[in-house]
C-alpha cells in the first residue's frame, strides 16, 4: 500500500511543481468577454492582480477581451512562453488542449472546468483518463473543479473567485475552492499573508497532501494550511504529511466528520471520508496541528506564520484590564499543557519599585490602572526579559486609543485638552505593538497580544500597528492561549523527536 | 491489506486461543486453564487458586455475557462445581466442540479496552479506550496506525479525556503507563507480523494493581 508513494529530492519536487506556482506565462484557455462567465472573471483577477509573467488569452471567437487580444487556439501562443493554462473550457474539448499545450512547452494545467468525479462514476473514469493523459505528457495537473490558484511572489492570482490575498507566508490548499476564499479572506483581514493557495478540486492527478510536499520545501513558506474531506489513499495520506509537518507546521482542518457531514462530502467531491477518531489519531501521529473550525484553522497558521515556538510551557500574563487577566489565568490554569507560572521573586521587586501597591503582586500582573508613561513599556520589557518566561500574554492593548477616540469625536474636541491627551493616548498604544513586535524579535519568545478590539476597532493604533507589521493578535485571550497550546505542543514535539 | 477492501470471510477464535495468540505477542493476562469436564474445571481451580472465574469457551462462542456463560467471583469447590455442572448444560449444539475456561478473578475498579483494526481508510490501527459500563456513554479513545512507536503508545494514554481514572483511584495506585504502552506496542507488533488477523479485541483489560491484565480477549483471523 506504500507503493504509491514516490519520494522525491526536494529539488525534484521544487521543479515539478514551478510550472504551477512560478509560471514564466499563463495561457487561460477558453477566456469570455461575457462578465458573468467563469473564463472572463479568470482573465479579470489574473490581469487584476498585476501577474508579472506573459499573459495569453484564447477564445474560439476571437476578438478582445478586457482591451487584450484573444488567440483563437492554443495552437497560436509561442512555443515556451507559458508554462501553465488555466482551462475553463467544456469537458469535451480538454483532452486535445491539453496535447497541444504540451507541444507548446507547458507543463502545468489548472482545471477550473467542472462535471467530472463529482457527477459520478462516469465522470470519475473521465477523470481517471485526465490523470493518465496528463502524466503521459508531462503535465502537473491541477483540480478539474478547482477555483484557482495564487502565488503571490509573482502576483499570480488566477482565481475565479476573490479575494487577491496580501503577501505572506501561509501556503494553502484546500479540496474546497469555498475554503480556499474563506483563508483568503481572513489573510487580508488579518493581513497576515498567504505565499501560495491552490483549489485542489475533484485531486484526480494531485491530492492535497502532493502540494505539501512542494510547501515543505517551498522557501516563500512557513506553515501549510490544508482543508480536506476525503481521502483516496489513507495511507499515502498520513506519510507525505508526515514528512511534510516534520519540516513546517502544518494545520490541517477537517470536513466530513459526522455521518451527515460524510453524505454531504461525498456529494461535494466524490470522495468517501473516514471514522473521524482514526483521523484525530492519524494527526496526532504525523505531527499535524489539527484544527476544530475554519477561522481557528486559519488563526493556527498565522501564529505559526507570525510568532515563535515557545521554548517552554511557562507563561506569564500581564494585563491592564483585571476581569481579562482573570479568565486568562483560568484558561492557562486548565490547559493541560501550559503553566501559569507563579511570579518569580526578581520580578516582583523590580515590579514593585515601579507600581503603587495596589498591583496584583500575582502572574497575571495586574497593574489595575496604575500605570504612568512608562510603566506598561518598563514591565513588558521585564517580563519578556525574564529567563524563567517562555511566553508573554498582554492584555489591555488598546485602552487607551479607544478613548481617545471616543474624546476626539465628542462634542469637546478641540479644547478642554482633548488634543494632547488623545495624541499621547494613541502614540502610547503604538509604542506599546511596537515594543512587543521588537521584544518578540530580540528574545525569540511568542509575545501574544489579546484585546477585543482586533475585532471591534481594528483601525485602533494598538491592533492597527501589529496588522500592519503582519503579526497576528487575538480578539480574545483564549484564542491566544488556544494558538499558544499549539504552538507549544509543536515546539515539544520538535524537541522531543 | 489494503484500504476500502471488500470484507473477506474471517472467523473468531475461542477465548482460550485468542489468549494464547495474545500472551505469545507479550499481552499479559490473567492465570487460566481450559478445562473439559467438570472435574477438570474444580482441579483447575485449585491450581490457580480461589476466587476464580469460569466461563463456556468454544470457536462458536462470541457473546459469553449475553448468554450468561460467564460465571465470577466463585469462592470454593462447590461454587465451581454447580457453575461448571451448568454451563456445560447451556452449551447449544450451534456451538460446537466447548470447554470450560477457569482464570484468576482479577479485581480492579478500573477497565480499559485495547485492540486493533482495520480502518477503510488508514489500514490497521490500534485502539485504546476507557472501559467499563460507562465505556459507550464516554467513548474516550484513541486510535494510531500500525505501527506505532514509543512516543505514540504513550501519546494514546495521553489523549484520554477521562485522565483522573489514570491517576491514583480509590485505594489503587496510579495505572502503569509503560505497561499499557507496552501492551499497545505488543497489539502493533501482532497486527503488523500476522497478517491473517483481522482483528484483536482485548474488552476488558482490568487494571490491577495499576498493572493492565487481559481478562477476555477475542481475535478475528481471516478464512472460514
Amino acid at each position: 500500500m506504500n507503493a504509491g508513494i514516490r519520494l522525491m529530492t526536494p529539488v525534484a519536487l521544487l521543479e515539478r511543481f514551478r510550472p504551477l506556482f512560478e509560471p514564466r506565462g499563463v495561457v487561460i484557455a477558453g477566456a469570455s468577454s461575457h462578465p458573468g462567465k467563469f473564463g472572463f472573471v479568470a482573465a479579470h483577477n489574473l490581469l487584476a492582480a498585476g501577474y508579472r509573467g506573459e499573459v495569453f488569452l484564447t477564445n474560439r471567437e476571437g476578438g478582445e477581451i478586457l482591451g487584450r487580444e484573444t488567440l483563437r487556439s492554443i495552437e497560436d501562443v509561442p512555443a515556451g512562453a507559458a508554462d501553465l493554462v488555466f482551462i475553463c473550457t467544456p469537458p469535451g474539448a480538454v483532452p486535445e488542449l491539453l496535447r497541444t499545450a504540451a507541444r507548446k512547452g507547458i507543463r502545468a494545467a489548472f482545471m477550473a472546468t467542472a462535471g467530472y468525479g463529482e457527477l459520478g462514476e462516469e465522470g470519475k473514469l473521465a477523470e481517471r483518463e485526465l490523470a493518465t493523459l496528463c502524466a503521459d505528457l508531462g503535465i502537473v495537473l491541477a483540480g478539474p473543479n478547482g477555483q484557482g490558484i495564487v502565488s503571490t511572489p509573482i502576483d499570480l492570482c488566477a482565481q475565479i473567485v476573490a479575494p487577491i490575498p496580501p503577501r505572506g507566508h501561509i501556503a494553502v490548499a484546500s479540496q474546497s475552492g469555498g475554503f480556499v476564499q474563506a483563508f483568503l479572506n481572513y489573510a487580508r483581514k488579518t493581513g497576515v499573508g498567504v505565499s501560495r493557495a491552490i483549489s485542489a478540486g475533484n485531486c484526480a492527478a494531485t491530492a492535497v497532501e502532493d502540494y505539501l510536499e512542494y510547501f515543505a520545501d517551498d522557501p516563500e513558506t512557513r506553515v501549510s494550511l490544508i482543508y480536506v474531506e476525503g481521502l483516496a489513499d489513507g495511507r499515502v495520506f498520513f506519510e507525505k504529511t508526515r514528512r511534510a509537518a516534520a519540516k513546517k507546521p502544518l494545520v490541517v482542518f477537517k470536513g466530513g466528520t459526522t455521518a451527515g457531514g460524510q453524505r454531504a462530502a461525498a456529494s461535494h467531491t466524490g470522495a468517501l471520508a473516514s471514522d473521524d477518531r482514526v483521523f484525530d489519531g492519524m494527526c496526532r501521529q504525523a505531527g499535524l496541528t489539527r484544527a476544530t473550525s475554519i477561522e481557528e484553522a486559519f488563526e493556527l497558521a498565522a501564529s505559526f506564520a507570525t510568532h515563535p515556538l515557545p521554548r517552554g510551557p511557562n507563561v506569564f500574563v500581564l494585563t491592564t484590564a483585571g476581569g481579562w487577566g482573570v479568565v486568562t489565568a483560568d484558561r492557562i490554569s486548565a490547559s493541560r499543557e501550559l503553566r501559569l507560572m507563579p511570579l518569580p521573586a526578581d520580578l516582583r521587586s523590580a515590579f514593585d519599585a515601579r507600581l503603587p501597591p495596589r498591583w496584583s503582586r500575582s502572574n497575571p500582573a495586574d497593574l489595575a490602572g496604575s500605570e504612568t508613561r512608562d510603566t506598561v513599556v518598563e514591565c513588558l520589557d521585564l517580563v519578556a526579559s525574564h529567563p524563567e518566561v517562555d511566553a508573554v500574554v498582554f492584555l489591555g492593548l488598546g485602552i487607551q486609543s479607544n478613548l481617545g477616540d471616543l474624546e476626539r469625536n465628542g462634542p469637546f474636541y478641540p479644547g478642554h485638552g482633548l488634543e494632547r491627551v488623545v495624541e499621547f493616548h494613541a502614540r502610547q498604544d503604538t509604542r506599546y505593538s511596537e515594543l512587543a513586535l521588537e521584544l518578540e524579535r530580540r528574545h525569540r519568545k511568542p509575545i501574544l497580544i489579546a484585546t477585543e478590539l482586533v475585532d471591534c476597532q481594528p483601525e485602533n493604533p494598538g491592533p492597527a500597528t501589529l496588522r500592519a507589521a503582519g503579526s497576528l493578535a487575538y480578539p480574545s485571550s483564549h484564542r491566544a492561549i488556544g494558538a499558544l497550546e499549539h504552538l507549544w505542543r509543536r515546539a515539544r514535539r520538535s524537541t522531543a523527536a | 491489506m489494503s484500504a476500502g477492501a471488500p470484507p473477506a470471510p474471517s472467523r473468531t477464535l475461542s477465548e482460550h486461543e485468542s489468549k494464547q495468540r495474545i500472551r505469545a505477542a507479550g499481552i499479559a493476562t490473567a492465570p487460566e486453564m481450559l478445562a473439559a469436564d467438570v472435574a477438570g474445571a474444580i482441579a483447575a481451580s485449585r491450581e490457580i487458586g480461589f476466587p476464580v472465574v469460569v466461563k463456556l469457551c468454544g470457536d462458536g462462542i462470541a457473546h459469553k455475557t449475553e448468554r450468561g456463560l460467564v460465571r465470577l467471583g466463585l469462592a470454593d469447590e462447590a461454587a465451581v462445581h454447580r457453575a461448571a455442572t451448568d454451563l456445560l448444560a447451556a452449551a447449544r449444539p450451534a456451538d460446537g466442540p466447548v470447554g470450560l475456561l477457569v482464570a484468576r478473578m482479577i479485581r480492579g475498579n478500573r477497565e480499559l479496552i485495547a485492540g486493533c483494526l482495520d480502518d477503510p481508510t488508514f489500514g490497521r490501527c490500534v485502539m485504546l479506550g476507557i472501559g467499563g459500563v460507562f465505556a459507550e456513554a464516554l467513548a474516550d479513545v484513541a486510535f494510531r496506525l500500525v505501527p506505532l512507536s514509543a512516543r505514540d503508545a504513550h501519546e494514546m494514554i495521553d489523549d484520554l479525556r477521562t485522565q483522573a481514572i489514570l491517576g491514583p483511584f480509590r485505594g489503587e495506585p496510579a495505572i502503569d503507563r509503560d505497561a499499557v504502552a507496552t501492551t499497545l506496542l505488543a497489539l502493533s507488533r501482532l497486527a503488523e507480523t500476522s497478517p491473517e488477523i483481522v482483528s484483536v479485541d482485548l474488552n476488558p483489560l482490568v487494571i490491577s494493581d495499576g498493572r493492565p491484565l487481559a481478562v477476555d480477549a477475542l481475535v478475528e483471523v481471516r478464512g472460514r
